[in-house]
């Protein structure tokens, strides 16, 4: 296999959009053209991200359309289908078909628009992505998954609930202070100096989550160009390499076992690791896939950051903070900077590339740029699990 | 002549590889009884119904019913509810005797709710009906659970 490098990336504000999902997109995917210097006629095969089209724009097939309207010619152009990780299984896919040779260039990413839905709808199309057949006469809500999760959490370490909520507000205070920085972040200029009380006291979604504990819904798209390494160069003098990949699937919540370390997310970033030949220790900076306050703090232990039960204190001795252990979420996180489902995985290779590239707003970059960094991106209740693993030199 | 008989491709399709269905486990529901499948190669529960067993995989598989008793495992209150759903209810999972975790609703007032109830005993009570809507292939029910002690 080929190594594989990102020599563009794009990306829209995240909020509220008055364009549709398709001019989205091409706003995105034209922004990574430019950033790496292709054309159009370079593009070989397009790989996209989308969620919930249906319900959002009575749209299906969108990947097609978007490689229509961006007039890459009848190139293929498929979407990908994993929830909130769609757009990493879609650039997963697309490294794997540059790898293997049958592709030099290709564009990946991902959009979302689900705002326009309005809670109860957007809650009920989200709420799609647990167990139809048992979860869904339930009504059980993705806040209601990790609300669960949380109560385990605070069970299985023997922590008094409020004790955790408390560790818990610590993730929305710091991402929400690196999401007001961000300019292209739904939250810019926003809640960027939230106390722990405020968190706490806001309003319940699901008990014991409040409205500050979740990430908002959003409209937005992320797109990146994709190059066989050994041409990269030809492009670009920062090219980001993609060192290692996971994906894993999960089941039915039930079926699970343990709430609070979910097998898909630490098989995923497992497999990343091996494939990248690192360790966590190795990575500096991390994009992760806070949904809730909890996810992060789930996410960072089973990717091995901290051990079982640690993650929660370590957030709020600042150890995910700039200047921490392994500063996470640097660009807002989808606590801060939104979440348009589609497109979440997306966002966080870009923010990743431009930390890279010493590119971050200020007050979000860390300094020095990072060597190492990764994402973690989950779709569903933990069904799906995507990892990347990007660096700024190849593998040996 | 070339090609495979109709009766031939008949038959393969009449092969059976679902034990119990998710419309029967909604039925027993309805009916007051948890029901599940006893592997014939581990003799551990698969509870909701699966193909294949949930911890080994084996297809080797037989009806039985449970007791409807368990252990609540871990709940929340949603109070932003999808649309068709009314907040607040109680989602909750609960660890059953048998051994299988199963997604049921908790029969007890939102404001009585507390982290304490987690490792009560609970027993299934009845079920709840979800109307459905047009992306639910009809009406559905799920289990519900008490505290017993």
């Amino acid at each position: 296999m080929r190594d594989v490098a990102i020599i563009g990336v794009g990306h829209t504000k995240f909020g509220r959009a008055t364009k549709s999902s398709l001019e989205l997109f091409s706003e995105a995917a034209l922004q990574a053209m430019d950033d790496a210097g292709v054309t159009g006629r370079e593009i070989e095969a397009l790989f996209q991200g989308a969620a919930l089209p249906g319900f959002e724009e009575g749209q299906v097939m969108p990947a097609a359309f978007s490689a229509a309207e961006l007039n890459l010619g009848p190139i293929p152009a498929i979407r990908y289908e994993g929830a909130c990780a769609s757009a990493s299984v879609a650039i997963r896919d697309a490294v794997m078909w540059v790898a293997s040779g049958t592709y030099d260039i290709v564009l990946a990413g991902g959009v979302e628009k689900a705002l326009l839905m309005g809670t109860a709808f957007a809650t009920r199309t989200f709420a799609m992505s647990c167990h139809s057949p048992t979860e869904g006469p339930v009504g059980l809500t993705f806040p209601g998954v990790f609300a669960m999760a949380a109560r385990r959490y605070a069970v299985e370490y023997d922590i008094p609930l409020d004790e955790l909520r408390e560790k818990m507000a610590y993730v929305s205070i710091k991402n929400h202070r690196h999401g007001a920085l961000n300019p292209l972040a739904q939250f810019y200029k926003k809640m960027g100096n939230l106390k722990v009380e405020e968190v706490m006291n806001a309003r319940l979604v699901a008990d014991p989550l409040t409205l500050l504990d979740c990430c908002p819904f959003s409209d937005g798209a992320a797109a990146i160009v994709l190059c066989d390494a050994d041409k990269a160069r030809k492009y670009t003098d920062e090219p980001v390499y993609v060192l290692g990949t996971g994906l894993a699937s999960g089941s039915a919540l039930s079926k699970m076992g343990d709430l609070t370390k979910p097998v898909s997310r630490v098989e995923s970033a497992r497999s990343a690791f091996r494939q990248a030949k690192l360790e966590p220790k190795d990575i500096d900076l991390l994009e992760i896939h806070d949904c809730f306050t909890i996810a992060e703090l789930i996410a960072l232990e089973c990717m091995g950051f901290f051990g079982w039960g640690e993650a929660a204190t370590a957030t709020e001795e600042g150890e995910t903070e700039i200047g921490g252990r392994i500063p996470t979420n640097m660009s807002g996180g989808l606590i801060g900077k939104g979440h348009p489902i589609g497109a979440t995985g997306a966002s966080q290779v870009y923010w990743i590339v431009k930390q890279m590239r010493g590119e971050a707003a200020r007050g979000n970059q860390i300094d020095p740029v990072p060597e190492y960094g990764m994402t973690d991106t989950l779709g569903g209740d933990f069904g799906t699990l995507c990892h990347l693993i990007l660096g700024r030199v190849r593998r040996g | 002549m070339a090609g495979r008989a109709q009766e031939d491709i008949e038959k393969e399709l009449s092969k059976n590889y679902i034990t119990l269905s998710y419309a029967e486990y909604e039925e027993g529901l309805r009916n007051g009884k948890l029901l599940g499948l006893r592997c014939q190669s581990c003799g551990r529960i698969t509870c909701h119904p699966m193909p294949v067993c949930q911890w080994c995989g084996s297809r080797d598989m037989e009806r039985v019913e449970l007791s409807g008793e368990g252990e609540l495992l871990t709940f929340t209150v949603i109070r932003v509810a999808p649309e068709g759903f009314d907040a607040p209810y109680v989602p909750c999972l609960v660890k059953t005797s048998e051994g299988p975790v199963i997604i049921a609703r908790l029969d007890l007032p939102p404001e009585e709710t507390s982290q304490e109830l987690i490792g009560k005993k609970v027993k299934m009570s009845g079920t709840y009906k979800y109307e459905g809507d047009k992306y639910s292939a009809g009406a559905h029910v799920c289990p519900v659970f008490k505290i017993i002690e």
